[in-house]
């Protein structure tokens, strides 16, 4: 791919070298519609999952406004409270297990990591898209249950009232089980195909650092997973056949099941948050135009994590009748968390260090994430400590931590890499300007919404609840507003993303200047990724990366070519 | 880098039909798989972990509904099946064998008897499930103890341990009751209780060879030394060192079902076979909870295991195996042995407990 002589062509430039060729990518070669839906190439599955979950975040996005107009007023405002109920736990559910879970690992990561890996495709192709059909079935039993009388229980599920209300529990758990096993899928498929299929000279030291967050993310997915695989069974069984081992009326013990459950959702929420903590990696990086600093730090921060995650769930239940001991140690353990975290956040402010921002969407997403992120990160230590955690147990101040984290940490980061990858997805690049606006309407919208969240919570506002008193009217009014100015955002960025499929420029191999492999194939990538294994190089190394006026965008080209 | 092919011989350029396009050679193909199924039966050691970690939690709080549960699981059968299933293993293992020194008919007969083994134990624990389900020894809210278990549960000769059936487990039985409550208040010398009438309650209620008992006051706890009569000790409880009773004695005024309920008042059930001293537990009911739920969920794998079994045959007579591609074979044996591995583990756990 570098470039010495003075003959160019467009395949120099990093595009397809004719129109021939340019038919060979992964979007028009196969065509037609049976060709994506039995499709083995993890480009097309990352493309199929993509739709899949951006519809699952529209529905969850949908109820998240019904509950806070519902909230706008004390006492009913425009349901019932039963309804509310059901609204929550559907908010809850649909964007945790539908959206957010595979959010980035199934549809970004599906589509970038054997790109950025050098692979041809990840280890097992037919397994993935198995993985997405099981996806459907999941949001199908979980959507059912919408229709089929709801659920209120929250998306905790929580015994004994999990067994014993009205409702379609059965339903949701069994797609919460079924998703699991899509999400397992996924893990599992990564972790081979980082394991075993890195070309040569794609040592473990070379391979970018979304790849190792991804690979942290696999081992949370493979060894957690299964674990709420065997709560949801137990809680079916519970439900349908009174088996009593969750339930008090039997002898059984409902703390148990919440053991369960955190023992799987605590890595869960890291399952959410270290493939985000991945992007920003990339990101940082290559809008600082810089190296990345503290590479190692950095990847093995992912790992720590990934084992981190296994031994804090406890912290989830402080007030719930665990020993004091164990109160104890989670809480310490719970501190230690931080300490990866920070590795990662004060790495990425010295990549940025002396190096030549560039703010373009993904960058302005990346800042964002920086400050919303940290801020959920430093309130989740209030929540840690025993103490503070007594008064703020089960508040709206935990209602906005999770979203800082989640939303802020999370989806901030998962709209970075959708612009960061976009024209490589579709070749096409989005309208820039639009793309400003967009991140900072989601900026304002976002802090309306959960900053006054966190002074509510800390004030004594319970979480789900239905009603409240005139004296938080306030906090959730803001916090409405907050919530339709990033409705406004979001249909903002899916109109100039929609148009720009539509209309848009068409997009230069690597139109940011990033030297990890995706950006050295064309824009959309051939059906086959790479003619032969790719050379191998510092994944951070920009010495040789130019701008080309040409094509407007960036190509890679020894020293002595220009500069 | 160019392709590798495969070991085929045959020199032609065309890769072996066995060969994915996007493996480099076999033998990362092969590694690939077998790595992918190593991370899947570590998720099927995690599921049935659930399972594992709340038999530990309930056994560790309430030991005595172990003790008193498993005396009706038949560690014959269980014995079979072990042995059944360790069969197994040995032909599963040597079909591969078998199939990477390509002796197909071998490896064919020998998957055969795999297969018949896991029908075999699903045969078996037909019998033991239909036994259970007879007596009603089932789980929480079925937990329903008819006719032979029920005799054991409230035997004639233990009528004062009360009803065990029905969904709470509950000591129900009036008269019962109360003089069960007697004989707590009697054995453990609260104050209401120190006087002659309750310890004669207690005594009436009790059976013969706790009455008979005479060496109490070496026994009696320290702390209540003063307020304790000689004849309420049973023999069994005498037998425990001293010390290590006044450590248990806090208990006693716990919650119904963690206590040694009045061992005076126990009862004494011996009814084909089984054998009871001592109170009868409550909710035992989560013994066979974890029971059916630990066995279920493996029965369910040995079916899985006997259908992938059954695809190997399938497979094997259709010649799509040979000594350079053997991996479903190798795949499905690995598995097969994880269905293995974890009855090893479930019957000690549940047939031999005490």
């Amino acid at each position: 791919m570098n470039v010495t002589d003075t003959s160019i062509t467009p395949a120099d430039l990093g595009g397809y070298a004719s129109r021939e060729a340019e038919s060979e990518n992964f979007l028009s070669y196969p065509k037609g519609i049976l060709s994506w839906l039995v499709t083995l190439d993890h480009k097309r599955i990352g493309i199929l999952y993509l739709i899949c979950i951006l519809t699952a975040f529209f529905i969850g996005g949908m109820f998240a406004l019904l509950i806070r107009t519902e909230l706008l007023t004390p006492g009913p405002t425009i349901v019932d409270a039963d309804t509310y109920n059901q609204l929550f736990t559907l908010h809850g559910a649909i964007m945790i297990f539908l959206f957010i879970i595979p959010g980035i690992p199934a549809a970004l990561g599906n589509f970038a990591l054997p790109l950025m890996l050098g692979a041809k495709d990840v280890a097992f192709p037919r397994l993935n898209l198995t993985s997405w059909y099981l996806w459907l079935i999941g949001a199908a039993f979980t959507v059912f249950s919408l229709v089929n009388g709801g659920a209120d229980t929250g998306w905790t599920f929580y015994t004994p009232y999990s067994t014993q209300t009205d409702g379609a529990i059965i339903s949701i758990t069994m797609g919460v089980f079924i998703l699991g096993f899509s999400s397992i899928l996924t893990g599992l498929n990564f972790l081979v195909t980082i394991h075993r299929l890195r070309p040569p000279g794609m040592t473990w030291f070379k391979m970018p650092l979304f790849l190792w967050a991804i690979y942290g993310t696999a081992i949370m997915q493979v060894l957690a997973t299964p674990v709420i695989g065997i709560t949801m069974l137990l809680l079916i069984v519970e439900r349908t056949l009174g088996f009593g081992i969750f339930d008090p009326a039997l002898g059984g013990d409902p703390v148990l099941f919440q053991h369960f459950f955190w023992f799987y959702s605590h890595p869960a929420v890291y399952i959410m948050i270290l493939p985000a903590l991945g992007i920003m990696s990339e990101i940082f990086s290559v809008f600082s135009r810089k190296h990345i600093f503290g590479y190692k730090f950095i990847a093995f921060s992912s790992i720590v994590l990934a084992i981190l995650s296994f031994l804090v769930w406890g912290h989830h239940m402080f007030p719930s009748g665990q020993s004091q001991l164990a109160n104890f140690v989670f809480s310490a353990l719970t501190f230690t968390v931080s300490i990866p975290t920070a590795i990662k956040m004060f790495n990425w402010l010295a990549t940025m260090y002396k190096g030549e921002i560039v703010l373009k969407t993904p960058m302005l997403y990346a800042l964002s994430f920086m400050f919303l992120f940290g801020i959920g990160g430093l309130t989740g230590l209030f929540l840690g400590a025993l103490a503070v955690d007594i008064h703020l147990h089960d508040t709206y101040f935990v209602v906005a931590h999770f979203h800082y984290v989640m939303f802020g940490g999370t989806v901030i980061a998962f709209l970075a890499g959708l612009h960061y990858w976009w024209p490589k997805v579709f070749g096409r690049m989005y309208n820039e300007t639009l793309g400003r606006i967009g991140a900072a309407i989601i900026f304002v919208g976002f802090n309306m919404t959960f900053l006054s969240q966190f002074v509510m919570g800390s004030q004594g506002m319970p979480r789900r609840y239905y009603n409240y008193l005139d004296e938080y009217t306030i906090y959730h009014h803001i916090s409405t507003g907050g919530s339709y100015l990033m409705a406004v955002g979001f249909f903002l960025i899916a109109g100039y993303l929609l148009h720009s499929l539509l209309k848009g420029k068409r997009a230069p191999a690597n139109p940011w200047g990033g030297n990890t492999l995706e950006w050295h194939v064309p824009s959309p990538p051939p059906y086959y990724n790479f003619k032969e294994a790719p050379r191998v190089g510092d994944p951070y190394d920009f010495s040789e990366i130019h701008w080309d006026e040409r094509i407007e965008g960036y190509v890679f080209r020894k020293a002595e070519g220009s500069a | 880098m160019g392709k590798k092919h495969s070991s085929d011989g045959a020199g032609h350029a065309e890769h072996p039909k066995w060969m994915q396009h996007h493996f480099d050679t076999p033998s990362q193909q092969f590694a690939s798989s077998k790595m992918g199924m190593w991370l899947f039966l570590a998720t099927e050691v995690l599921l049935f972990a659930g399972l594992f970690c709340a038999y530990a939690v309930y056994r560790a709080n309430h030991m005595e509904m172990f003790v008193f549960g498993h005396q009706f699981l038949d560690v014959k059968w269980g014995a079979i099946n072990t042995c059944v299933l360790l069969f197994s293993s040995l032909t599963a293992a040597w079909s591969v064998r078998a199939a990477q020194v390509g002796q197909k008919t071998l490896m064919i007969v020998l998957l055969f008897l795999t297969m018949c083994c896991g029908g075999g134990f699903m045969a078996i624990k037909y019998v033991e499930y239909s036994h259970k389900i007879h007596d009603g020894l089932l789980w929480g809210t079925q937990y329903k103890p008819t006719g032979h278990a029920a005799e054991v549960i409230h035997g004639e000769e233990a009528h004062a341990a009360g009803d065990l059936g029905g969904a709470h487990g509950r000591v129900d039985a009036g008269h019962t009751e109360a003089e069960q409550v007697a004989a707590i208040e009697a054995a453990h010398g609260a104050k209401a209780a120190g006087d002659a009438k309750a310890a004669g309650d207690a005594h009436t209620a009790g059976d013969a060879h706790a009455a008979g008992d005479g060496n109490a006051t070496t026994a009696a706890p320290p702390a209540e030394a003063g307020a304790m009569h000689a004849t309420e000790l049973p023999a069994d409880v005498l037998a425990i060192d001293a010390a290590e009773r006044s450590a248990t004695q806090p208990a006693a005024i716990g919650p119904r079902g963690l206590v040694p309920v009045a061992e005076t008042d126990a009862a004494h059930a011996e009814a084909g076979g089984h054998h009871w001293e001592g109170p009868i537990p409550d909710n035992v009911h989560i013994f066979f909870g974890i029971y059916f739920g630990m066995t279920g969920l493996h029965g369910i794998h040995v079916l899985i295991g006997m259908i992938i079994l059954g695809w190997l045959i399938y497979r094997a007579l259709k010649n799509d195996f040979s000594p350079e591609y053997f991996t479903p074979v190798d795949l499905g044996v690995l598995y097969w042995h994880l269905v293995d591995l974890i009855w090893i583990f479930l019957f000690p756990l549940l047939y031999l407990i005490g």
